[in-house]
This record gives C-alpha cells, sequence and structure tokens, in this order.
C-alpha cells in the first residue's frame, strides 16, 4: 500500500482484515469501508464482541473444544452420551457436525494432523489427552472423523493403533464421501449419512 | 472411415510463441511441417494441454505464457471444439493472470477437473525427447509407463502423490532419527496401500499393452516384450491381490527402516520400479539396438497403447507424434500413416520436411508452420 489514501490507524485495521479467510486486501478495504461507515451499530459492537470474546474463550481441557468455560458446553452437558468420543481434527470440524445435528456423543479436537515434513508431532497435538479418555473407562466406541489425506490417514491410523491398545473400538466415518480436508464443505445431509455408515477403521 | 475423436477448432492465446492463432479442422490427419524453432511442437504442446498434467514438454504452468521483448503475457490459453462420437464438446484450458500456476478447465463451459478430460480425450503421444527413453535412467521409463496407466486409470495420479507424500515424512522422520513404531506404521501402511494400487495399475497397463502387441502380428513396427522390474509390480502380474501384496510391502518396509535411515532415502518400492522392452525378433534388449530400432520400437510400442485406448473408450485416441516420421524409412513411414488412420482418430503430425507427409497423398491437413503463422498448404 504505498500511495494509501488512508491514515495509519486504518491502514491498521485494512492490514489486519486481510489477514482473515477469505479476505484478501481488496475485500479488507471493502470490509474496512463498511465497518467505519456504520460505526455504531457495527463497528463499536465488533470490537467489542471480539474483546469479550478474546478475554473470556477458553480450550476446553478435556476436549480441546473452545469457549467461554472449561469443561466446554459439550463436555458439562448431561444430555450427551458418555460412552461415545468423536476426533475431529478442529473446532471448525467440531461445529460442522454440530450443525447437522447428527450425534449425541462427545468431542475430541487434536488440533491439527501428524505431519513430519511441517513438524507436527504427536505431543503437538491433542493425542496423550484422548488416550487417557479413553484409559479412564466408559468409552465403547471412538469415531475419527479426520481428513480423508495422507496427514488425516496417518494421524487416524497412529490414533487406532494407540487405542486399540486399551481394547476401545474404534471406527471411522464412511470413507469414500469425498471429504477434501474438511468437514465444512460437506452438506449436513452428507454428513449425517456418513456418520451413520462409519465402518471399523 | 468415419474417425470418432477429432479437434475440429483449436484456438491459441499467448501460448509459447502464438498471440494468437486459430486453426479450423476436419477429422483427417494434421500434418504440421515448417523449419525448426518456428513454433510446430508449440503447437502439438497446446494440444497435449487438453489431456490431464503438464503436457508433452511436462513444462510449468506459467512458462506457457509468450514472453518476448521483456515481456510476458500475463495468461495462456488453448480452446478447442472436439467432435467426439457425434457429439460436440467445448474445451477450454488456461491459466488466469491472478494464478498462472494454477490450471482452469472448462468442459461445455463449466469448470471441471482436469482428470475428466482423461476420458473425454483421450491422447497419448511421441516425442524426440522419448529417443532416449531405452538407454536412459529407469525414472524416464517409469513415467513413461505411468503417463500411459493414466490414461486408463485416473486413480493412478492420486495414487502416485500419497505414495510419494508418505515416503517423503515416513524419510523425514528416519532422518529425525524419530522411530516411534505407531507413526512410521501408520506412513508405511499410507505407502503399501498406495504402492500396492499403483503397481496393480501398471501391472494392467503392462498386461493390456502386451495382448494388442500379441493382437497385431502385421505391424510393420518391431515387437516389444515388456517385462516390469520392481517386486510389487511382479507379484501383481503373477495375480496377488494388492491386498496380500499391501501386506507384505509394510512388512518389507518395517523391517528396512534402519537400512533406509542409514541411506537416507527408502531403497525399495515402486518409485524404483523399472520398464524393460526387449527386442523380440532380435532377442535384444531395446538400449543394444540401434537408435532407428529403438525409434521404431517405441513408436510399436505408442500404436500398442493408442489401440489399448481405443478398445477401453470405444474410441480413438488423439494421436501426438512430434518429429516421429524423421527417423523412420519410407515403408515404415507409409505403415505408421497406414496404422494411424486404422486408430480411426485424428493423428497430428510434425516434420521439417512436407515430403515426409507424401504417403498422406490427399488424406491429411497440411499446414506450414513458420516463425508463429500457420498457413494450409
Ligand atoms: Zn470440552
Amino acid at each position: 500500500m504505498a500511495d494509501s489514501a488512508a491514515g495509519p490507524e486504518i491502514e491498521r485495521l485494512i492490514a489486519l482484515l486481510a489477514k482473515l479467510p477469505g479476505l484478501g486486501p481488496r475485500s479488507a478495504r471493502r470490509a474496512a469501508l463498511q465497518l467505519i461507515r456504520k460505526r455504531d451499530v457495527l463497528m463499536v459492537p465488533l470490537a467489542e464482541a471480539m474483546a469479550d470474546a478474546a478475554d473470556k474463550i477458553k480450550i476446553c481441557s478435556n476436549c480441546g473444544n473452545i469457549d467461554a468455560r472449561d469443561p466446554c458446553a459439550i463436555c458439562a452437558s448431561p444430555k450427551r452420551e458418555d460412552s461415545l468420543i468423536c476426533v475431529v481434527e478442529q473446532v471448525g470440524d467440531l461445529w460442522a457436525l454440530e450443525r447437522a445435528s447428527a450425534y449425541k456423543g462427545r468431542y475430541h479436537v487434536l488440533g491439527g494432523a501428524l505431519s513430519a515434513l511441517d513438524g507436527v508431532r504427536p505431543e503437538d497435538l491433542n493425542i496423550a489427552r484422548l488416550i487417557k479418555r479413553a484409559r479412564n473407562g466408559g468409552i465403547s466406541e471412538v469415531i475419527l472423523a479426520l481428513s480423508m489425506t495422507v496427514d488425516g490417514a496417518t494421524t487416524a491410523h497412529y490414533i487406532t493403533d494407540r487405542l486399540q491398545a486399551l481394547g476401545v473400538s474404534v471406527t471411522s466415518i464412511a470413507r469414500g464421501v469425498p471429504m477434501g480436508g474438511e468437514l465444512d464443505y460437506l452438506d449436513d445431509g452428507t454428513l449425517a449419512a456418513a456418520l451413520k455408515s462409519r465402518r471399523p477403521f | 472411415m468415419t474417425r470418432s475423436l477429432a479437434i475440429t477448432r483449436l484456438r491459441l492465446t499467448d501460448f509459447r510463441n502464438y498471440t494468437r492463432a486459430e486453426l479450423a479442422l476436419d477429422a483427417r490427419p494434421v500434418a504440421l511441417a515448417g523449419p525448426n524453432g518456428a513454433g510446430k511442437t508449440n503447437l502439438l504442446e497446446a494440444v497435449s494441454m487438453l489431456s490431464p498434467g503438464r503436457g508433452l514438454r511436462r513444462a510449468k504452468l506459467d512458462s506457457l505464457r509468450r514472453a518476448g521483448n521483456g515481456e510476458t503475457a500475463p495468461a495462456w490459453g488453448v480452446a478447442a471444439t472436439i467432435a467426439r462420437a457425434g457429439e460436440t464438446h467445448e474445451i477450454t484450458t488456461g491459466v488466469a493472470p491472478e494464478a498462472p500456476n494454477r490450471r482452469i478447465v472448462k468442459i461445455d463451459g463449466t469448470n471441471a477437473p482436469a482428470a475428466d478430460l482423461t476420458a473425454l480425450i483421450p491422447m497419448v503421444w511421441l516425442t524426440p525427447a522419448q529417443d532416449r527413453l531405452f538407454m536412459g535412467p529407469p525414472g524416464d521409463r517409469r513415467r513413461f509407463l505411468d503417463r500411459l496407466t493414466l490414461a486408463a486409470a485416473p486413480d493412478h495420479a492420486r495414487n502416485a502423490s500419497t505414495y510419494e507424500k508418505a515416503m517423503r515424512e515416513r524419510q523425514r522422520l528416519l532422518d529425525d532419527n524419530v522411530f516411534d513404531p505407531s507413526w512410521l506404521g501408520a506412513l508405511e501402511a499410507r505407502m503399501a496401500e498406495s504402492g500396492a494400487a499403483m503397481a496393480a495399475a501398471r501391472a494392467r497397463t503392462l498386461s493390456r499393452l502386451a495382448e494388442q502387441i500379441a493382437a497385431s502380428p502385421d505391424t510393420a513396427f518391431p515387437t516389444a516384450a515388456l517385462a516390469l522390474d520392481g517386486a510389487l509390480e511382479e507379484a501383481a502380474l503373477a495375480g496377488e491381490t494388492p491386498e496380500t501384496i499391501a501386506e507384505s510391502f509394510t512388512r518389507k518396509l518395517a523391517e528396512a527402516r534402519n537400512r533406509d535411515a542409514a541411506a537416507g532415502r527408502a531403497l525399495s518400492g515402486p518409485h524404483r520400479s523399472d520398464l524393460r522392452v526387449t527386442h523380440r525378433e532380435k532377442d535384444a534388449p531395446a538400449a543394444q539396438c540401434s537408435t532407428g530400432e529403438q525409434k521404431a520400437l517405441l513408436t510399436g510400442l505408442i500404436l500398442a497403447q493408442a489401440r489399448a485406448l481405443a478398445a477401453d473408450h470405444g474410441i480413438g485416441p488423439i494421436v501426438l507424434l512430434d518429429e516421429a516420421a524423421a527417423h523412420l524409412d519410407p515403408d515404415r513411414r507409409a505403415a505408421l500413416i497406414a496404422e494411424l488412420n486404422d486408430l480411426g482418430a485424428q493423428a497430428w503430425l510434425t516434420g521439417v520436411e512436407s515430403r515426409l507427409f507424401e504417403a498422406f497423398t490427399t488424406d491429411a491437413q497440411m499446414f506450414r508452420v513458420e516463425t508463429g503463422e500457420i498457413t494450409p498448404g
């Protein structure tokens, strides 16, 4: 932004907005303009919501989900089945499954997938906690809903290896569903069907 | 005869040395004559971009943009109308200025994965770069076989990239001294699964080629006997199932961890396989034949591949032959043209002199190519 028309405050806002997924410099400028134009009804409430979220949001120490409380609402809910754990890579995947409202068990968010080349090792992921949850007992099935990439499949294999040693049954949501990485891209019906037709890993 | 697959219109925009070029064609073979460096191969390369992958020069996508006088065009495009089994399709491909390394493919106006082109417009090619195929490193022959395999098994590319990625992941662990058996085992399972699928597909390609070679004893080209050097492919050819092959490869990989760690790479697997070609009449390895015989063997292989594709798709493939006629004696040249005609699909040939195409008599569309200009005649 060599010949910037706006002052440093606005340039900083645009530069930060441009880092959001789906926003490039062009759409970040448009978003900034919109925020400024709707300062009272949009910009100020948004800034407050962000400060509030930044202040209160925690990572659930049980499952890795994000929420304002720890344990998270899903872990704390008495209506969820305790014997089922669905393992996902990212919180976004958990949200996608919740949107489909086809699953009534608990979750476990890994925070990524194993990749030696990217330097993501088992200790960088929320795997030890998952093993601990399984070891604590009362789990009848762990459902893996990981991406179909080499990293996702390797992670699924790795976790299965660890869990089977504990005698926990491990299933995988239907393969052949073109997940292409993220559950987020699937429509709710497909997601529900994939979950329903899960099979032993 | 009626040809069931042909390019009837081809338009190049800012592709290699062409600012803009347009050809209107019928189903007959297309013969391009002109001096070296005039752009004949570029035109063939443009046609090859109507199939998945990086074309017959394996070029980087952004390097296909026209460049000259210190300026590079922002994008390139190839548009074609094809007549296929009585139907017409519009195919466009190219890159956009904002992403010169990402290929866009449109079939009948709709974005499509490049892999969809395999079935729509099957294609094979032979280029001078392949002249040293039998003498060169195994990797060249492996790529040659994989390219043939890909034409019949679109999954092959995905399996190959899964295999490659899992192998690199495993090697990183070995290089870093991370001997975590669960993690290595998970990666080796990926390698074994995709490697067994690759080997099975290669073995199928080899068998289909061998069938086609056996079915055409009167060809003017020498007969190739084909074999695959590679434990997985040999097991697949012996009729073992991919599951059994994967199982034993998983075991071998686990045993080879220390060895591969010391070597800095995986020492065995389908990434090291080789295609072995023997000149059957001479009972000699292809690499020991004369340059001319090698070219004839290779031409015969490509024709066998074209017949195999025609059998698979029920439609003859487009055959691109760059400078292929020059190395053949007049009898073989005539035979090549006759065999291409029998295939029932459009062939594209280049040559420095138009007399190389005399055997076509009137049954070809002749063009002269000179410094980016294409003129009929
Ligand atoms: Zn939780």
